[in-house]
C-alpha cells in the first residue's frame, strides 16, 4: 500500500476494485464500512460478484470478470473529456499524460458497457463524477486486479486513475494493494522472489551482485533471474528442475492445473517439504521437515502498509520441532556454509545491513514504536505513505494501456466463466483454517455460486451436487444458487480439497509478472446424472 | 485545536473544547465509573453510571456532557455514591446474576463496580424480564441474556466496529431485550463471528464459546502477535490456560486493527495445537513415510542437493519459500539458494 490503514478515516471516499475486502482483509473491510455507515463517506465498488460492500456503495458496477482495465480506462476517458482531473498535480508531477489521453480517447461509457456486460453507461460517467469529487479518494485492489494475464497492467491502470486525480502523494489517497498472506509484503522484501535480492535490488546487477558477494562472502553469485513458481513447477514437469525444497507452501491445492503441479512434483529427484502438517504437497515429499508454527516462533512480519511488527513466542513447539530459519541453516551448513545465527534477532541484524528500507528498524524499536518502511536510519520516523515530494522515478509517468480480452474466451462447449476466490472463514489452502475448530465448522465445504437464471437454464437447484468441468479437468461440488455473480459467471471458493477448485483453473500467465490468471477460465456446470 | 481548563476533583486539568467531561478525565489519568460508555464506540447515556456534579449542583453523565472552560466537576461525593449504589442494585435485580458460576469469571465490569461499591442485591421484588438464553447455536458465541445490562455496547460494537448491524433491541421499559437480525438466534443470524461485541460486553451475557470450561480467567497467560492469515497484520493477545492450551484472544488496540479482529484472526489458532502436526521429522522408504533424526534426514537433503547440483549445476534446484514465515526466514531462503546453491530460483506464493 502507498497510504496507510490508520489515514482510511482521512479519505473522502473510495474506489474498492477486484477486491472482497470484507471477506479477504475483513478488519480493513469493517474500517471502511464505518466510514461510508456511519461518516456519510462514498464508495464506488466495482467487481463481477455481489460482494458485501456493494450494499454500501453509492455506485455499484458489476463488470464482466477480466475487464478492469477497460472500466478503468472509461473512468478516466470522463475525467478527462469533463476536465475534472487534478490539473496541479498532472502538470506538477507527472508526465506522459498526452499518451494517456489518446489511450483512452475511444473508451467511451458506451464503448465500455459493452466491454464490461453493464447495462447503463451513463453509471460509469456518474460513477467517475463521484470519484473526481472525492477529495482525496483512496483505490483499493486485490487479487481481482492481478490475478490475470494482464495483471502488470491492470496495476499500471490503478495508478494512472490516482494519478489523475491528484490523489498520489497524499494522506488518505493512495493506491492500495491489499496483500494476501501475513508476510506477503514481507516475503517480497526479503527478496524471496527469483529476479531480486532484498528491498527489490535486482540481481541482474553487476553493483548488487559484488554488494552480496561481498555481505555473505559468497562468489560468483547468478546474475540470471530466476524462475517463477509456475515456471518452476514447468520445469520441474520437464526435467529440469530436479531437486525443490518448499517452505510453508502448498502448490498442490494453491497452485493453478493441480494435475500437472502433482506430476511435477513426482518428477523430482529431491523434494524436501518443511511444514506444520503432512499438506497435499508434503505427501509426494522425499523429506518432511517439522516446524514451528507462527505462535511457537519470534521473529518479524510485514503487513500490507509496509508495517513490521514483532511475532513473540505464544507457545513452546513440541521437542523435535524447528524454527524454520534453523532448517535452513542447518541445510546451508551442511552444503559448506558456516552460517552462526543463535536466533532471529541475529538476521535481522544482517537484513539491516543489505536492506536499505529496513536500515534503521531495530527489534527494540518495533516493541515501542509503528514503523512502516522506507525506515533509512535509527532516527528515522518511518514512513506513513509514499510519493509524498517525488514519485521514485522522479515524476509520475502515465503509461496508458489497452483492455487485452482474457485468455480463455467462453464457447459452446464451455459456456460459463469461472472465477475463483477465497471465502471469510476459511483461508488459502485451508492447512490453518481448516484446522481450527470454529472456521472449519462454519465453512465444512466448498460450493460453486451459480446465478438464479443460469440455475433454472442448467436445471439444478440449490444444495444439488452438480459437476463442474474445463479443458483441464471436473470436479463435483455442490451449488449454491445466488444472486451474487453476475449470470453467466460462476465463482468456486479454492480452500477446499474435496472439491479443488485449481484443478479447473489454467496455468497461463501474465508475461509481465507471471501470475496466474486464476480469476477467469472458461467452464461448463452440469447436473450429474442428466 | 482550543485548550480548555476544567477543574476535576479539585485538580486542574487541560482538555480540548469538543471533548466530554468523561474523555477530558480519562486523558489526565482519572477514573469515573461507567458502564454503557466506551471509547471506542459512540455515546448514549445509558446507564447513568457516570453521573458528575458540576459546579456544586447540577448532576450530569460525564459521558455525554461537553466540558467548558472554567468547570468545576466532582466525580463522587456521598449523593453520588448513593446514586451509583442505586443503580447498581437495581442492575442486580433486573437480571439474574451469582458470579459464582457466570462466564464472565471474574472479567466483569459490573462485578468490579458491585464489589467496588459494596453493594449487595435486595429481596426486594422487581419485575423480573425473563430473557431467552441463547447458549449453543453458535459455535462461537454463548448469549445468556439475563446477565445483559442493557448497555448497548454490543449494538454499537455491531454497527460501528465490525458494521454488520446484528444486534439491537426490541420491545420497550423492562421488556427490552437483545435480538439478532430480525429476533433469530445469534447462530441462525448474520453474524459473522467477528467477536468484537464480546470484547466490548462489560458483562458475562455474551461470551466466547471455545473458552467455556477451560479455567479461570486469572489464571491466563497473555502474551501478544501478529495474526498468522491475511495482510492486514492484526496485533492479537493470545491467552493460554494453566496446561498451556491456547483458550481465547483479544484484538490489542496497539496493532493496525485498533482492537478489532475478524472471525479467523480470533478463532482460527487451535490448529497450532492440532494432534495432527508433525512432530518429527519423516523420509520416504519404500512408498512409506518413516520417523527419522534430524541428522538423517538433514544430511539426506544436503548430499542429494549436493549430487543433484554437481550433476545439473545450481539452476537444478529451486526453493519455494513463504509468505507465512518471517522476514527472517525468508531471508535465509534467498541467502541459501543464492549465497550456498548459486541460483536464483526462489520465489513464494506473492502471486497466488
Ligand atoms: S455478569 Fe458480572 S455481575 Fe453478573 S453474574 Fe456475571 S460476573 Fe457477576
Ligand atoms: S449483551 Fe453485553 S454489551 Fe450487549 S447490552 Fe447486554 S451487557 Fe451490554
Ligand atoms: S460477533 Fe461480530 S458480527 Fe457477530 S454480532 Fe458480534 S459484532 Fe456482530
Ligand atoms: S484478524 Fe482477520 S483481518 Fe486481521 S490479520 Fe487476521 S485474518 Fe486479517
Ligand atoms: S457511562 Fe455515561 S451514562 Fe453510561
Amino acid at each position: 500500500m502507498t497510504n496507510s490503514i490508520r489515514e482510511i478515516p482521512q479519505s473522502a471516499g473510495y474506489l474498492i476494485i477486484g477486491s472482497n475486502t470484507t471477506e479477504n482483509h475483513p478488519v480493513i473491510g469493517s474500517m471502511i464500512k464505518n466510514e461510508v455507515q456511519n461518516n456519510k463517506k462514498q464508495l464506488v465498488v466495482v467487481d463481477p460478484r455481489r460482494i458485501e460492500l456493494a450494499k454500501f456503495a453509492d455506485y455499484y458496477l458489476p463488470i464482466r470478470p477480466g475487464t478492469n482495465i477497460a472500466i478503468l480506462n472509461g473512468f478516466m476517458h470522463v475525467i478527462i473529456k469533463e476536465g475534472l482531473y487534478d490539473k496541479t498535480f498532472v502538470e506538477t508531477r507527472t508526465e506522459g499524460f498526452e499518451d494517456l489521453k489518446n489511450t483512452v480517447e475511444k473508451y467511451t461509457p458506451s464503448y465500455v458497457a459493452e466491454i464490461c456486460g453493464l447495462d447503463n453507461p451513463e453509471d460509469i460517467a456518474a460513477a467517475a463524477r463521484l470519484m473526481a469529487s472525492m477529495k482525496p479518494m483512496a483505490l483499493y485492489y486485490s487479487m481481482g486486479i492481478t490475478q490475470f494475464v494482464s495483471g502488470v497492467n491492470g496495476v499500471k491502470s490503478t495508478a494512472n486513475l490516482q494519478m489523475l486525480l491528484g490523489n498520489m502523494g497524499v494522506e488518505g489517497g493512495g493506491v492500495n494493494p491489499l496483500r494476501g498472506q501475513n508476510n506477503v509484503q514481507g516475503a517480497c522484501d526479503m527478496g524471496a522472489l527469483p529476479a531480486t535480492y532484498p528491498a527489490y535490488q535486482p540481481v541482474a546487477n553487476e553493483d548488487n551482485k559484488k554488494k552480496f558477494e561481498a555481505a555473505w562472502g559468497a562468489k560468483d553469485l547468478s546474475m540470471k533471474p530466476g524462475l517463477t513458481l509456475v515456471e518452476m513447477m514447468n520445469a520441474a514437469h520437464a526435467g529440469e528442475i530436479k531437486g525443490m525444497y518448499i517452505m510453508g507452501e502448498n502448490p498442490v491445492m494453491s497452485d493453478p492445473n493441480q494435475q500437472h503441479v502433482i506430476e511435477a512434483l513426482d518428477n523430482l529427484e529431491l523434494l524436501v517439504v518443511q511444514d506444520i502438517f503432512l499438506t497435499e504437497t508434503a505427501q509426494h515429499a522425499h523429506v518432511v521437515l517439522p516446524s514451528c508454527a507462527f505462535l511457537e516462533k519470534e521473529g518479524t512480519v510485514t503487513n500490507t502498509e509496509r508495517r513490521v511488527q514483532p511475532m513473540h513466542r505464544v507457545l513452546d513447539p513440541a521437542p523435535l520441532v524447528r524454527d524454520d530459519w534453523w532448517i535452513t541453516m542447518q541445510m546451508a551448513n551442511r552444503m559448506g556454509a558456516d552460517w552462526e545465527y543463535e536466533n532471529a534477532r541475529d538476521i535481522f541484524a544482517e537484513i539491516r545491513k543489505v536492506t536499505p528500507s529496513y536500515a534503521g528498524i531495530t527489534y527494540d524499536r518495533i516493541e515501542k514504536e509503528l514503523l512502516q518502511w522506507p525506515c533509512p536510519t535509527k532516527e528515522h520516523p518511518g514512513t506513513q505513505f509514499l510519493h509524498r515530494e517525488n514519485f521514485s522515478r522522479g515524476k509520475g509517468l502515465f503509461t496508458g494501456v489497452e483492455y487485452t480480452a482474457p485468455y480463455e474466451e467462453t464457447d459452446r462447449e464451455y459456456p460459463l466463466v469461472l472465477t475463483t476466490g477465497r471465502i471469510l472463514p476459511q483461508f488459502h489452502t485451508g492447512t490453518m483454517s481448516r484446522n481450527s475448530k470454529v472456521l472449519e465448522e462454519t465453512a465444512p465445504e466448498g460450493f460453486v455460486e451459480v446465478h438464479p437464471n443460469d440455475a433454472i437454464n442448467l436445471n439444478i437447484n440449490d444444495g444439488e451436487v452438480v459437476s463442474v468441468s474445463t479443458r483441464r479437468g471436473s470436479i463435483r461440488i455442490k451449488a449454491r444458487v445466488a444472486g451474487r455473480s453476475k449470470a453467466n459467471v460462476v465463482f468456486i471458493p479454492f480452500h477446499f480439497y474435496e472439491s479443488c477448485a485449481n484443478r479447473l483453473t489454467v496455468d497461463c500467465l501474465d508475461p509481465g509478472c507471471k501470475i496466474p490468471e486464476y480469476k477467469v477460465c472458461a467452464c461448463r456446470v452440469e447436473k450429474i446424472g442428466a | 485545536m482550543e485548550k480548555i481548563r476544567i477543574t476535576i476533583d479539585g485538580k486542574e486539568v487541560f482538555g480540548e473544547r469538543g471533548q466530554t467531561i468523561m474523555e477530558v478525565a480519562r486523558d489526565n489519568g482519572i477514573d469515573i465509573p461507567h458502564l454503557c460508555y466506551h471509547p471506542k464506540l459512540s455515546k448514549t447515556g445509558a446507564c447513568r453510571l457516570c453521573l458528575v456534579r458540576i459546579d456544586g449542583r447540577m448532576l450530569k453523565t460525564s459521558c455525554t456532557e461537553f466540558a467548558m472552560d472554567g468547570m468545576n466537576v466532582v466525580t463522587e461525593d456521598d449523593g453520588l455514591k448513593g446514586i451509583r449504589r442505586w443503580l447498581l442494585g437495581l442492575l442486580l435485580l433486573e437480571g439474574e446474576h451469582n458470579c459464582l458460576y457466570c462466564d464472565a469469571d471474574g472479567d466483569c465490569e459490573l462485578q468490579k463496580y458491585v464489589k467496588m461499591y459494596n453493594v449487595e442485591k435486595s429481596d426486594e421484588d422487581f419485575p423480573r424480564n425473563l430473557r431467552e438464553v441463547d447458549y449453543v447455536t453458535s459455535n462461537a458465541i454463548k448469549r445468556n441474556e439475563n446477565r445483559c445490562i442493557l448497555c448497548s455496547r454490543c449494538i454499537r460494537a455491531c454497527k460501528e466496529v465490525q458494521v454488520s448491524n446484528v444486534w439491537g433491541f426490541t420491545e420497550r421499559g423492562s421488556q427490552t431485550h437483545l435480538i439478532a437480525d430480525d429476533d433469530r438466534r445469534i447462530g441462525e443470524s448474520s453474524c459473522v463471528k467477528c467477536g468484537a461485541c464480546v470484547q466490548l460486553c462489560p458483562t458475562g451475557a455474551l461470551t466466547f464459546q471455545p473458552v467455556l470450561g477451560t479455567g479461570l480467567n486469572w489464571e491466563f497467560d497473555k502474551e501478544s502477535s501478529i495474526c498468522i492469515y491475511c495482510g492486514v497484520g492484526c496485533k492479537i493477545d493470545f491467552y493460554k490456560n494453566k496446561e498451556g492450551l491456547l483458550v481465547k484472544t483479544r484484538g490489542n488496540d496497539d496493532g493496525p486493527n485498533k482492537g478489532h479482529l475478524c472471525v479467523k484472526g480470533r478463532f482460527g489458532f487451535d490448529f497450532v495445537q492440532s494432534p495432527k502436526r508433525l512432530t518429527k521429522p519423516l523420509m520416504k522408504k519404500d512408498g512409506q513415510f518413516v520417523e527419522v533424526g534430524w541428522d538423517e534426514a538433514l544430511d539426506f537433503v544436503a548430499d542429494r542437493m549436493k549430487g543433484i547440483k554437481d550433476k545439473g549445476g545450481p539452476d537444478a534446484i529451486a526453493a519455494l519459500s513463504s509468505a507465512k514465515c518471517t522476514n527472517e526466514e525468508n531471508y535465509l531462503v534467498q541467502k541459501l539458494m543464492r549465497g550456498v546453491i548459486g541460483t536464483n530460483n526462489v520465489d513464494h506464493c506473492a502471486r497466488l
